[in-house]
This record gives C-alpha cells, structure tokens and sequence, in this order.
C-alpha cells in the first residue's frame, strides 16, 4: 500500500455508516469546512500531478482535489505503486515530496468566483468546500461511445473503462474479449488485458489501412511510438489486429454473447464473453465552462502559460485538446510553475514548450487518422438505445431537432451522467451541439449542495 | 481478483465476501459475476461501461446510501452493498 506515503486527506468518516441515516452530506462538522489555498488543482492525473508538484516547489500552498481512491488519473490507475511504469512512480513520489495536499475521493460539483475562487465538492458523502486564490482545472478526458444495438447489454464494457476496472481490482482471465473501436488505447489494453490472462481474440479499428499508413507518417518524428505499437500488438498473444473493421451490433441473453463484425464488404460474427468498445476520447470541460472559461470545439481556450480566458483559471492535460500523458505532464509543470508566480527558469520554458509543440502536433494526425467513419452513424436502430439514463431510443428522436428540443420532448441527456455519454454520441449522429453544463456536474446529496457554511449564492 | 492483496470482508445483496482491501466496489461485484448493479428506468440489467465515473451506470447503495458510484468506491471491511441483480 502506498498511501502511509503521503497525506491523503478525506473527510470524516461517520463511525458507523450502517444506517440510512448515514445519507451523508448534511452533518453539521462538515457543513461548515471550508478549505483554503492558495492554488487549487482539480484532477490528480498526469497534469494535475506536475501542475501540483511545481507549484508546491515554488512554496505555494496547493490542495488537488481528485475522485478517485488513489493519485494517477486514468492511465496512471493503480491499486500499487509497484505496477506502474517509472515515468509514473517517479512523478508520484515528487509529488508526494512536494507539500502539495491531496484530497482523494472528493468530486467537485460546483465551481464559482466569490471573492475568490471556490470549489464545491463531496468527501464521502460530506460537503467540502474549498477557496482559492487560483484554479488549475485539469480534469482529463472521457470515452467517446458510440451507440449500436446491443451496446447496452451487460458486459460491454469501454475500452478504457475495462482497463480502468481491471486497474481497480477486476479480472477477465479466461474471458473471450473482442476489442473494437478506435485508436491507439485499443491495442494498449488488448494487450493489457491479454497480459493478464484474457483470451483476446480480435482487435477491431475502424479506421481504414490508408488512414492509419499516414498515421504512421505523421509519426516518423518519434519512432518510439512505432516501436511501442510493434510491441504492443506482440503482446496480444493470439488476437488478430483487424483494421477497417467495426462492430455493427451485439447480442446475447442477458449477457453479451457474440458480436458482428464487418469489414463494409462481408459481416461475420465472434462469440466473446466480453466487448471492449470506445472510439476515442473527449474532454472534460465542464468545469471550466461552469468558470466561464472559453470553450472552442470542444476544448478549454488557453494561451502559452495554460491561462484560459477568465483570469486565475489554468487548464491542462486533455481538456485543452486530447494530446497525450507527455503533453500533459509539460502543460501542468508549465501551469504550476506559472500559477505559482515564480520565475520560470528559461530551460525549462523551451523543453516543455517543444515538447507540448511536438506532442499535439502527433495528436492532431492522430485524431485525423482515428476519426470515426460515417458508416458508424448508421448503426443505431429504432429500439437502440442513445441514453442510457433515461433509455431513450434513436427511434424516439428525430435528428430535424436540437439537443435542446430533444431534452424537452424525449429527456434525452438529462440524466445523471448529463449527457456526458449521449451528447458526444449526438453530436457525431445528428450534429448537435450547444450541451449546457449545470451544477452539480454530477448526481450530488441534498446537504452538499444546500449545506453552504456562509456564502451559498454562486450555488444555487 | 488476484490473491496478493490482504483480504477484507463486505456484505454484497446480504452475502458476506471476501474481497482485496485495494479493489474497488465495481471490481468486486464484477469478480462476483452480479448480474446487473443497477436496473434501467425501464428495467434493464446494467453493469459499469466507463469505469472511471462518468456513466453512472455503476450505481449502487452502499451502507444505506443509494446511487453510490461503484467504480469510485474502494471496499471497506463491514461495507454493505446491495445491487439491482
């Protein structure tokens, strides 16, 4: 275990939290925390662990505020320190030396400006708000799903979601897995997942060979990527590496028991005990938008220092354009050394300005080679189901409509993920945009929302 | 469920089970084969997709409390979770 390590703060834990009673939230002690700082980082992944790391090094008091049990984000996901690669233990453990407070567990479901910065979220059930001087909101990136029948039944799992299970705990040794979708994560957790004891059948990209050969272009600049690809696909023990390949539908009897595949020429199917599927990722901007930063195409306006739009508001990592765990890593150190107010030393300004330059320019051939294709749109059937929440079906909605219309007619979109999985969906279906974000960005008690210890009117 | 992790105990739909200290609720009750954490508004069995926090779909009561996420859970010993399987 790593955490006698390093001080993870959470908030009380009620001693007996056996009754219904512990329906947390409204407990007098923790309605009137408020926690101050002098920085504020929210997300403890890549970006969130340079930004806090430099920050802290340069004096400044910074708490991070992160969901998960333990530090690390989604590529980073870990149960101990031992299985992670050095780049990671080594960023963790200079974090740990850092000074910098971690708070696990805590989502942040609100975000205002008051005379300073604040930032609300939930410990364990309990109400805890934090202020700030500055934010640095590095909130990291999201699956793309994409809706075909069948996506809905048990054991269809995302992608990244598998690995990020299997990460905390689960196992699929022995499993049939079909991996489909699209992007580099494919092969990285098929043969994560191949690795520990998963009969990996298939990886399945959509994208088409012509795509991926200038992909592979596009990455000359930086022949480690190839040679980790090459290992990569090694690792998958017997699985075939399809490419221009993709899912039209699943089924099975309560539990995914076999997937159709096509080509566009011919369909066959594979049984599997378990589907892997997610087509990329989409970032987080919720709470910079709830800031009022600027948010264009998708993703968190910043200038040279990571500064978004509205003053005291950094944003790194994915949120700023899906780039990577290096470009991540260089825009947090950039934003924590700058949010700091320090000096930045001018050696360290050219090599994360280069690498940050190097990394997204990878990410924009990427995400051109790796875009979904239009027979992907085709997919959804009448009874397919686009929200999960609410199960509302394609056939439900027409796609004449806006998001907005659709909300109102069909509940689309309002539940409580708020549409963080259907939005991404529609807007590659029919084209919608203009989502709206509103706190609490995630399903929060009663006591933590109205629980405010003194000023509660950026709330409501 | 790998065996090098020190073992706790939890109560899952009123079973007691032994599960690693370091897992979270989601990987438990997947290693348990539950057939659904949670049913949909109209009734279907639905398991985590996303497995980092944004779905929902792994929404489960623990200790009394409903729509716990499970994914970002970690067991405690004497938790009880109770799902929609």
């Amino acid at each position: 275990m790593d955490e006698g390590r390093r001080t993870v703060m959470t908030a009380p834990v009620a001693a007996a939290p056996s009754t219904a009673d512990a329906c947390a939230g409204a407990t007098p002690s923790a309605a009137g925390r408020v926690l101050r700082a002098e920085i504020a980082v929210v997300g403890a992944g890549p970006a969130g662990i340079a930004a806090a790391s430099r920050a802290a090094e340069a004096g400044r008091d910074v708490v991070v505020l992160d969901a998960s049990p333990r530090p690390g984000g989604q590529i980073w996901r870990h149960r101990r320190r031992e299985e992670l690669p050095a780049q990671a233990r080594a960023w963790l453990e200079r974090f740990d030396r850092s000074g910098a407070r971690l708070i696990a567990g805590a989502q942040v479901v609100d975000a205002w400006r008051a005379a300073e910065f604040r930032l609300l979220a939930e410990v364990d059930g309990e109400r805890l708000e934090v202020a700030a001087d500055r934010v640095i909101l590095a909130t990291g990136a999201r699956e793309l799903f994409l809706p075909f029948p069948g996506w809905t039944l048990p054991n269809v799992f995302g992608v990244g979601g598998a690995q990020a299970l299997v990460k905390s705990g689960a196992s699929f040794a022995g499993k049939r897995v079909v991996v489909a979708g699209s992007g580099p994560l494919l092969l990285a957790v098929g043969a994560t997942l191949a690795s520990r004891g998963a009969r990996v059948v298939v990886v399945a990209e959509q994208a088409g060979r012509g795509a991926l050969a200038r992909f592979g272009v596009a990455l000359l600049g930086s022949p480690g990527r190839i040679l980790q690809a090459a290992r990569l696909r090694s690792q998958l023990g017997g699985a075939r590496y399809a490419v221009g390949c993709w899912v039209t539908r699943a089924d099975g009897d309560g539990v995914v028991r076999e997937v159709t595949l096509t080509d566009g020429r011919r369909s066959w199917t594979e049984p599997c005990d378990v589907l892997c599927t997610g087509y990329g990722l989409v970032p987080n901007t919720e709470l910079a938008e709830m800031l009022g930063c600027v948010v264009d195409g998708g993703r968190v306006r910043v200038d040279e220092w990571q500064r978004t739009s509205v003053a005291g508001v950094y944003c790194a990592g994915e949120p700023t354009g899906i780039a990577g765990v290096d470009a991540a890593l260089a825009e947090g150190e950039i934003a924590g050394l700058h949010a700091a107010g320090k000096i930045v030393p001018a050696g360290d300004v050219r090599r994360l300005f280069a690498i940050r330059r190097r990394e997204h320019r990878v990410a924009r051939a990427m995400e051109r080679a790796f875009a979904p294709r239009a027979e992907l749109r085709d997919l959804p059937r009448d009874d397919t189901i686009l929200c999960r929440c609410e199960d509302v079906t394609r056939g439900m909605v027409d796609p004449a409509w806006s998001f907005r219309q659709a909300k109102l007619y069909t509940r689309i979109g309002m539940g409580p993920c708020q549409a963080r999985v259907c939005g991404p969906a529609c807007e590659f279906l029919f084209g919608w945009r203009g989502q709206t974000t509103r706190a609490p960005t995630v399903p929060a008690a009663v006591g933590t929302i109205a629980g405010g210890p003194e000023d509660t009117a950026g709330v409501a | 469920m790998d065996a090098t992790s020190a073992e706790i105990e939890i109560e899952v739909d009123g079973r007691v089970v032994r599960a690693p200290a370091d897992a979270t609720v989601a990987a438990v009750l997947l290693s348990l084969g539950v057939g659904a954490f949670r049913r949909s508004v109209r009734g279907e069995a639905r398991l985590p997709l996303c497995g980092m926090g944004t779905c929902q779909e792994c929404r489960v009561t623990i200790d009394g409390v409903a729509h716990r996420r499970a994914c970002l859970t970690p067991v405690r010993a004497g938790m009880r979770v109770s799902t929609d399987g």
